[in-house]
């Protein structure tokens, strides 16, 4: 029997799930090994149960808190895909705000008409299995868990920072040429693909576990940004797991 | 006959968000016939406030995926224009490739991953797999070298990496360009070709529906408007993009967390068909030839002929992207430092055709090159009450069909307009008064 699997997107741009859409060379042989059975972007079927379950995007009203537990229960296997469903991603920079003022500021008037709530992880709300973190979520990251859940292994987790990865591709290191990179303290797993094209890291892993952040807000300040511009660059898509 | 009649349509599927259709008839008459857009509201206005110049367009980036692109090269624009930022020459054509990119990309996904099931009476693009194995993988091949200059030219399709406020932090290689050069002429051009086909063998399954509109997009002397231009109405006028709150006219409506426009009319249409009615003799002469083919002629007020419309855009963006890529060979490419030395600060605007058309930023930046407001006009959002009002139009024309009929009328003429919900909630203006 082949899994079944399903796809959901909550509070989130979709371009997780887009970016499956983009395995060209590798998606007749992925959908061959599984019975794709819920996939909304893509296809009109549904399902009521299944194997395998990957959520995009972030938790952010009530209707979405109940539509996880609904998920939750009716599969298996629940995968977090991508930096707003692993860890609120970009959408967490309003959670940073007075919640009436940023009602206010895009409503106005009618501040009210639609519900909020702080942008949260999937894991804040069910039990979570398994995570591909990025934004977007790195292809070649979702294959390495995609083929270790079809074949009953163990996917991968990486807890060191991209900085590794970056000097195992030999590229030239990006803060001693004075740009603000948050290398040092990310996690791991993306192939610095950023930094491989000049640009610094931005943190869209979320961080490692023993993160020295007073170290790396030294470092920041030391580039040349203030205090309070050091703090917002480590928020930019981590603003729910790190009070800075 | 007096009819009653209930849809509602409860997270419409291959579109790319979450709306529900609803339509209430009693009686013979029409109460109620709209998309209702239930996408969770994201704030993105209030998130960019107190942001600096360097982080706008990674956090507008995100407001969608499959427009990632879109919104990038807007928001560098945009940052450009308020602090007085010039571009080489070479930007602009590795931009102006992007967009060409981005235009195939997406136009290419909705052809055939979201509307030709439609046509087929197929549920997904799936089944397809083994009914029509060869159209799918030309559909994947297309969609990979579409990624393939997203990927060359910005280090990445989703989410790009190397375009910057005042340039690119890595420009690709001269081989690297001949090589998609190449791949465009042998590929990519037959593949447009064949696609047209497909498309003609298909147009029998077009609904006939016809409503006069306005149309909007961007429109410039030189080319087919897609990087820069001036505002267009099919009514008449061009008017500077300075001046597109006069144009988009935003308000809020009780059913849907995205906000409706509209200009002179009651709605106005944004993307491929609206940029075909204002501005078909700026395409290529192929892609002409293709519109002939396809029964495609200006003024065209049937909204179902926008998949068509995009269809035209691959062929002539292909070419495009050649003619782009000749260029910037013949200037010889040049390793240049992104400027990002600020001489003003203040406030900008600037406007892209996005595939799904024409999409304003408006930032305002504090003497520190930290946003203090912003202001951003989706495609989507300004098509909305468009629909609705084709809904409106099209449900007494069509009233005696059965009730699956009228729905799958309905579905697909929102996917006709390649709606992005997502897109369209996220983006709403906002002044910040304590900055």
């Amino acid at each position: 029997m082949k899994p079944k699997v399903a796809f959901f997107d909550f509070t989130g741009c979709e371009g997780c799930q887009l970016n499956k859409l983009n395995f060209e060379n590798e998606l007749l042989d992925l959908l061959a090994h599984v019975d794709l059975v819920e996939f909304r972007e893509a296809m009109d079927e549904t399902s009521d149960e299944y194997d395998i379950t990957f959520v995009e995007g972030s938790i952010t009203t009530p209707a979405c808190v109940e539509r996880i537990h609904d998920i939750r229960r009716r599969t298996k296997v629940l995968v977090a895909l991508g930096a707003c469903a692993v860890n609120g991603g970009i959408n967490a920079m309003k959670n940073i705000q007075p919640i009436d003022a940023v009602r206010e500021a895009v409503y106005g008037k009618d501040k009210y008409r639609f519900a909020t709530l702080p942008a949260m992880p999937v894991s804040a709300i069910v039990a979570v299995d398994h995570e591909v973190r990025g934004c977007p979520m790195s292809q070649p990251d979702f294959l390495q868990l995609f083929k270790a859940l079809v074949m009953g292994k163990k996917p991968p987790t990486y807890n060191y920072a991209v900085c590794v990865e970056c000097k195992l591709s030999e590229n030239e290191c990006l803060l001693t040429k004075g740009q603000v990179c948050l290398g040092p303290v990310t996690r791991a797993g993306c192939e610095a693909i950023c930094p491989g094209v000049g640009q610094a890291c931005i943190g869209c892993r979320g961080f490692i576990e023993d993160m020295n952040q007073e170290a790396m807000l030294n470092i920041l300040t030391e580039k040349g940004l203030s205090v309070d511009e050091a703090r917002k660059r480590l928020q930019l898509f981590n603003a729910y797991e790190v009070a800075v | 006959m007096k009819k009653n009649l209930d849809i509602n349509v409860h997270h419409i599927t291959r579109v790319e968000g979450h709306g529900n259709i609803i339509v209430n008839m009693r009686d013979g008459v029409l109460e109620k016939a709209h998309l209702n857009i239930v996408e969770p509201p994201r704030f993105f206005e209030a998130m960019l406030k107190g942001r600096s110049f360097t982080e706008a367009a990674i956090i507008t980036s995100r407001i969608c995926g499959i427009c990632s692109l879109g919104h990038q090269i807007t928001s560098l624009k945009t940052t450009e224009a308020a602090l007085g930022l010039e571009v080489s020459e070479q930007t602009i054509l590795l931009r102006k490739l992007l967009v060409n990119g981005a235009t195939i990309q997406s136009n290419i996904l909705h052809a055939y991953f979201l509307a030709v099931p439609d046509f087929l009476d197929a549920p997904s693009v799936f089944p397809l797999i083994a009914t029509n194995k060869d159209v799918v993988l030309r559909a994947l091949r297309m969609k990979r070298l579409a990624n393939d200059i997203a990927d060359i030219v910005s280090g990445r399709a989703v989410h790009p990496i190397t375009p910057v406020p005042g340039g690119f932090t890595r420009i690709p290689s001269r081989d690297e360009l001949l090589h998609l050069k190449e791949r465009i002429v042998t590929e990519g051009l037959p593949d447009a070709v064949e696609t047209v086909e497909t498309m003609k063998a298909l147009a029998d399954a077009i609904p006939q529906f016809e409503r006069e509109t306005e149309y909007i997009s961007l429109t410039h002397d030189d080319e087919y408007a897609l990087y820069d231009g001036d505002i267009c109405s099919s009514d008449g006028g061009t008017f500077p993009v300075e001046d597109y709150l006069n144009v988009t006219n935003e308000f809020v409506v009780e059913h849907s967390t995205s906000k409706h426009a509209r200009n002179k009319r009651e709605a106005y249409m944004v993307g491929a068909l609206a940029r075909w009615n204002n501005n078909y003799t700026r395409l290529t002469e192929s892609a002409r030839d293709a519109a002939e083919t396809l029964g495609l002629k200006p003024q065209c007020y049937n909204p179902y002929m926008n998949t068509v419309a995009q269809v035209i855009e691959v062929a002539h963006c292909m070419e495009e992207s050649i003619c782009i890529i000749e260029e910037l060979l013949g200037r010889g490419l040049k390793a240049e430092k992104p400027n990002q030395i600020p001489t003003r600060y203040g406030r900008g605007i600037a406007a892209t055709e996005v595939p799904r058309g024409i999409l304003f930023h408006d930032y305002t930046y504090d003497n520190r090159g930290q946003i203090v407001a912003a202001n951003c006009v989706i495609p989507t959002g300004q098509n909305l009450a468009n629909v609705d009002a084709d809904m409106q139009k099209l449900v007494p024309e069509i009233v005696n069909k059965t009730k699956p009929e009228i729905t799958h009328h309905l579905e697909m003429l929102v996917r006709a307009y390649d709606p992005c919900i997502s897109c369209s909630v996220h983006i709403l203006d906002v002044e910040f008064k304590d900055s």
